[in-house]
């Protein structure tokens, strides 16, 4: 595969955002930058890691922090609701927990 | 002319209109009714009817609020000429909704249904005002104005995973080329800076902008937690979600690049109109409505809303130019949606290429042409609410 199906949006960033759907054991090739395998079927708009993250680590896109891994997730897994927990606007924490 | 003149109408009391609008507006829910009437039967495309479902049984800063956005509406711009309906003995006159309009010299009249005499009453003499207005306001013509005059609203609406990656920088990118023309752009929806406002306030002008700023944000979210609402049950919305976003901070910080990378020179409340030029921030909730409705109430006379989603919003005042982020959307949603900034992905246009397209499209749009919301007749209007109805 010579054109990219992912984009990296910031260097420092352990995901990608699929342009394309890519199905299981596909290539995941981003910004000419790096090809991984992805673990699963993903569809174009959703992520995938492109580091291995483990439990409690940040997961960063725009360079920026965008949530928090609530489990181990492999290089080339989806990222999104299943795995990853938002640290803003948390109805279920108390207020002194954002302060 | 030179490339920075644009064709509006210049408004006596100050401001340029690029549009040529008849207003007709409830100060009430009581003459919702009434103005209905009077758009069915007045037949006449230019004629705007706004209702709403406020005006009474309201206090304090929630009134005030209100009454800011109603008189910004009135006195805004791109309204040639402004009927205000009350019922009479509502808490938010139509007489104070008029006075902004009459402060501008901007053609304006009243009608209270308890003085008409009924509904039926106030229709027959809202048809003859509107009749009056109609002559009147086809002696208004364009003339040349400087670019610096428009004030552009950036929305977005029914976000997915791409509107950080096209269509928010292109709409950003368009945002650079108005601010460096002297324009004015507004960005609002304050929940929608949580988990990015660190990155806004380092482009703030000064500490006092940047302070307002950040407890903006600060307040929203706590309020939120006092009322025992989680914020993430409407935000990211379960569409959001659908198209990629995971959590309320990947979605602020794709939102905040419409605003572009310009310096944050003013914050303002809902409604309220800048001082500066350059990038505002306006304090309004991330409903695309009730932003919009507030940033024109504010002065903006046109609006930039991407959508990755597919929403057919426009505001009532302001012209809406609709951005798709990606292009499945956009063929399916040709109808509504302006512009594909999903060429981006399609590697057919880089994002300074669409910052450009869209930046002309809202060049064409301010000198006359119609965007797709605007040929659908959608002229939503919605005000926020601060406090309980008594």
């Amino acid at each position: 595969m010579t054109k990219p199906n992912a984009v990296k949006i910031h260097s420092r960033d352990n995901v990608v955002t699929m342009l394309q759907d890519v199905k299981k054991g596909e290539d995941i090739l981003y910004d000419n930058e790096g090809t991984i395998k992805s673990k699963m079927d993903i569809e174009a708009g959703f992520k995938a890691a492109v580091e291995k993250i483990k439990k409690g680590d940040n997961i960063i896109k725009y360079g920026e922090i965008i949530g928090r891994a609530v489990q181990n997730i492999e290089l080339g897994e989806e990222v999104h609701l299943h795995n990853v927990e938002g640290l803003r606007g948390r109805g279920d924490k108390r207020e002194s927990d954002i302060n | 002319m030179n490339d920075s003149e644009i064709m509006a109408y210049l408004r006596p009391g100050g401001g340029a209109g690029i549009r040529n609008y008849i207003l007709v507006l409830s100060s009430v829910v009581c003459a919702n009714r009434a103005v209905a009437m009077i758009k069915d039967r007045a037949d006449n495309e230019e004629l705007i009817a706004i209702t709403h479902q406020h005006g009474c049984s309201q206090g304090g800063i929630d009134r005030e609020q209100t009454l800011r956005t109603l008189q910004g509406t009135a006195s805004h711009p791109n309204v040639a000429a402004v009927l205000v309906v009350g019922l009479g003995c509502e808490t938010i006159k139509a007489e104070r909704i008029a006075s902004k309009a009459l402060e501008k010299e901007k053609p304006c009249e009243i009608l209270e249904i308890q003085n008409c005499g009924g509904v039926a009453k106030t229709v027959q003499q809202g048809l003859k005002i509107v009749e009056d207005f109609n002559r009147l306001k086809s002696s208004f013509e364009r003339e040349p104005v400087n670019i610096s005059e428009i004030t552009l609203g950036v929305e977005c609406g029914g976000s997915d995973s791409f509107s950080g990656i096209t269509a928010n920088p292109a709409v950003g990118e368009a945002a650079d080329l108005l601010i460096s023309k002297n324009g004015r752009v507004i960005l609002s929806e304050i929940p929608e800076m949580i988990g990015a406002e660190h990155v806004l306030a380092e482009k703030c002008i000064n500490d006092e902008v940047k302070d307002k700023l950040l407890s903006m944000v600060k307040n929203f979210e706590k309020k939120a937690l006092k009322a025992g609402i989680d914020i993430r049950e409407a935000n990211p919305s379960p569409g959001n979600k659908e198209g990629g976003i995971t959590t309320l901070e990947e979605k602020s910080l794709g939102c905040i690049y419409k605003g572009g990378t310009s310096q944050i020179k003013q914050v303002v409340d809902y409604a309220e109109s800048p001082e500066k030029d350059g990038l505002i921030i306006m304090n309004t909730p991330g409903n695309d409505v009730e932003s919009m409705s507030g940033m024109a109430a504010g002065g903006a006379q046109i609006m930039a809303f991407t959508t990755g989603r597919g929403t057919p919003a426009g505001c009532a005042v302001a012209p809406t130019i609709k951005i798709a982020t990606n292009s499945r959307l956009y063929n399916n949603m040709k109808n509504d949606i302006d512009i594909n900034s999903g060429e981006i992905i399609d590697g057919k246009a880089t994002k300074k290429d669409m910052g450009e397209i869209i930046f002309n499209k809202i060049v064409k749009v301010i000198e006359g042409e119609k965007t797709k919301s605007e040929l659908l007749g959608q002229f939503d209007f919605s005000i926020n609410r601060i406090g309980p109805t008594f």
